[in-house]
């Protein structure tokens, strides 16, 4: 049992949702609505954590921001403390993973709206922040809510970056599935059994609260 | 029997109701590094220390290798106990340590035969060689050699013995020696070659049988450990109570041969 790792999960999924969801909805919004050059490279970086294996990630960060880095040295003589291996070095970490489980569904969402719906927001002299506001962001509802969820669900099953660039240090950096991975190495399955059936339960009701919120949206949008 | 089965579920809700509640604000614990052969003696030691000092001591296990990484790249530990003092000297050498740290311990290694596996125990390898040339080890485990002493060891005692080439094709790696023991454990490898502290825990008791290998099959594993710069005072008395005739003698217990 080790309810530090899950208050360390559910912390880190709360932080970097309130880190990404703002840069998400920017971001996405941005993505949606313009056309620039270089978009499509844009958006091919911000798709790279999909695809890029857990370990080349940790690799990177740790060269990034361990404590023989600039970043980390800096962070080290500002907090007194190692940015690899702490909290705020996970949630850098959580953030970088999460960038396409927020962004992508919320790019999809602002594309789905129809244009000339933008076109009558404006014409009705709304600014573009109002109709954001009032008219984008409501209908994009759906999809906001999906990549919450996905950034969610996402984090507090994060493993290998988490493995490479946390440390299992209690209370900081040891998350629900690095405790897994310690308490089966430690012969400990009963443990194990009650923390994996603890991530399942939490799997479970955080999706089935999206379809649930997903429905009472639908008819709203017919 | 139902009665059984639904506990661990209520366990699982009462345990995701209590997370979610406020974090304690407790007294930080101190965070010790140790390597895997010692998770079961060190756990003992730690909570002998508590009830004796009333602080409380986290201890994160992995492959010394691993650690030493970690500890390069600014893990907050305070005390490392490594599985070879190599990794120790090398932290020394990169002005990480208070002092050049103390060996505590010489690590023995066994060959561990899970139950019911075709392979028989023995200390001269017998079994090994005369399973392998009727091609019956599909799997057979021990650490990764690259940075697990306790790897490293069973990699010389199976040159020694003349298995490596042959036995290579076959040998799954654990990213620690507790790992290579859960696999040589639960069945999925014909054996392995794990520590003596772990063959010797209580949790492992009854999965299996274990010979213990000459100490002259390999270069002796000097378990040395070493207070790193961050070492606060409790790190301090952790440090010192492990040296204390309690401990060596839980050590001891779990197989260690301890230094005068």
């Amino acid at each position: 049992m080790d309810l530090e790792a899950l208050q360390v999960s559910v912390r880190l999924a709360l932080a970097t949702l309130a880190v990404l969801l703002p840069l998400g909805l920017l971001a996405g919004h941005a993505l949606a609505v313009r056309e620039f050059r270089g978009k499509a490279l844009v958006e091919s970086l911000a798709a790279l954590p999909l695809v890029l294996p857990p370990t080349v990630l940790g690799f990177y960060l740790l060269a990034g921001f361990g404590a023989r880095s600039p970043l980390g040295t800096a962070f080290e003589a500002v907090m007194g403390h190692s940015l690899a291996f702490s909290f705020p070095g996970l949630l850098l970490a959580s953030v970088i993973v999460n960038v396409p489980f927020v962004l992508q569904p919320i790019q999809r969402a602002f594309e789905s709206v129809p244009r000339d719906v933008r076109e009558a927001a404006a014409c009705c002299g709304l600014t573009p922040l109002q109709a954001f506001v009032q008219v984008e962001a409501p209908l994009a509802w759906p999809g906001i809510l999906t990549a919450a969820v996905l950034t969610f669900a996402h984090t507090l099953g994060e493993f290998g970056v988490v493995l490479m660039v946390g440390g299992s240090i209690p209370g900081e950096t040891r998350t629900l599935s690095i405790a897994i991975y310690d308490r089966v190495q430690a012969f400990d399955d009963r443990s194990a059994g009650i923390m994996a059936a603890s991530l399942l339960a939490i799997a479970v009701a955080t999706l089935t609260l999206t379809t649930m919120l997903g429905r009472r949206v639908e008819p709203d949008r017919g | 029997m139902t009665a059984r089965r639904r506990r661990p579920w209520l366990e699982a809700a009462a345990f995701v109701a209590l997370a979610l509640g406020p974090p304690g604000c407790a007294e930080r614990p101190t965070l010790v590094a140790a390597a895997s052969d010692l998770a079961f003696a060190l756990d003992e030691i730690a909570v002998a220390f508590e009830r004796h000092e009333g602080h409380r001591v986290a201890i994160t296990y992995g492959s010394s290798g691993t650690l030493t990484r970690q500890i390069q790249d600014g893990a907050p530990f305070e005390v490392f106990l490594s599985a070879d003092e190599a990794f120790v000297e090398r932290l020394v050498e990169a002005d990480l340590t208070r002092d050049g740290g103390t060996l505590y311990a010489v690590g023995r290694i066994v060959l561990f035969v899970p139950t019911g596996s075709p392979l028989s125990a023995d200390e001269g390898f017998d079994g090994l060689h005369r399973l392998l040339a009727a091609g019956g080890v599909q799997r057979f485990a021990i650490a990764n050699p690259e940075h697990a002493p306790y790897g490293r060891a069973a990699e010389e005692a199976l040159r020694r013995h003349g298995l490596w080439e042959t036995l290579r094709p076959a040998l799954v790696l654990g990213e620690n020696v507790s790992q290579a023991a859960q696999f040589a454990t639960t069945g999925n490898a014909v054996g392995g070659i794990i520590a003596y502290s772990l063959a010797l825990a209580p949790a492992l008791s009854g999965r299996g049988s274990f010979a213990l290998i000459d100490e002259a099959d390999h270069a002796p594993l000097r378990q040395r450990m070493v207070r790193l710069a961050r070492a606060g005072p409790v790190a301090d008395r952790f440090y010192a109570y492990l040296q204390e005739p309690a401990a060596r003698a839980t050590l001891t217990r779990y197989g260690f041969v301890l230094p005068d």
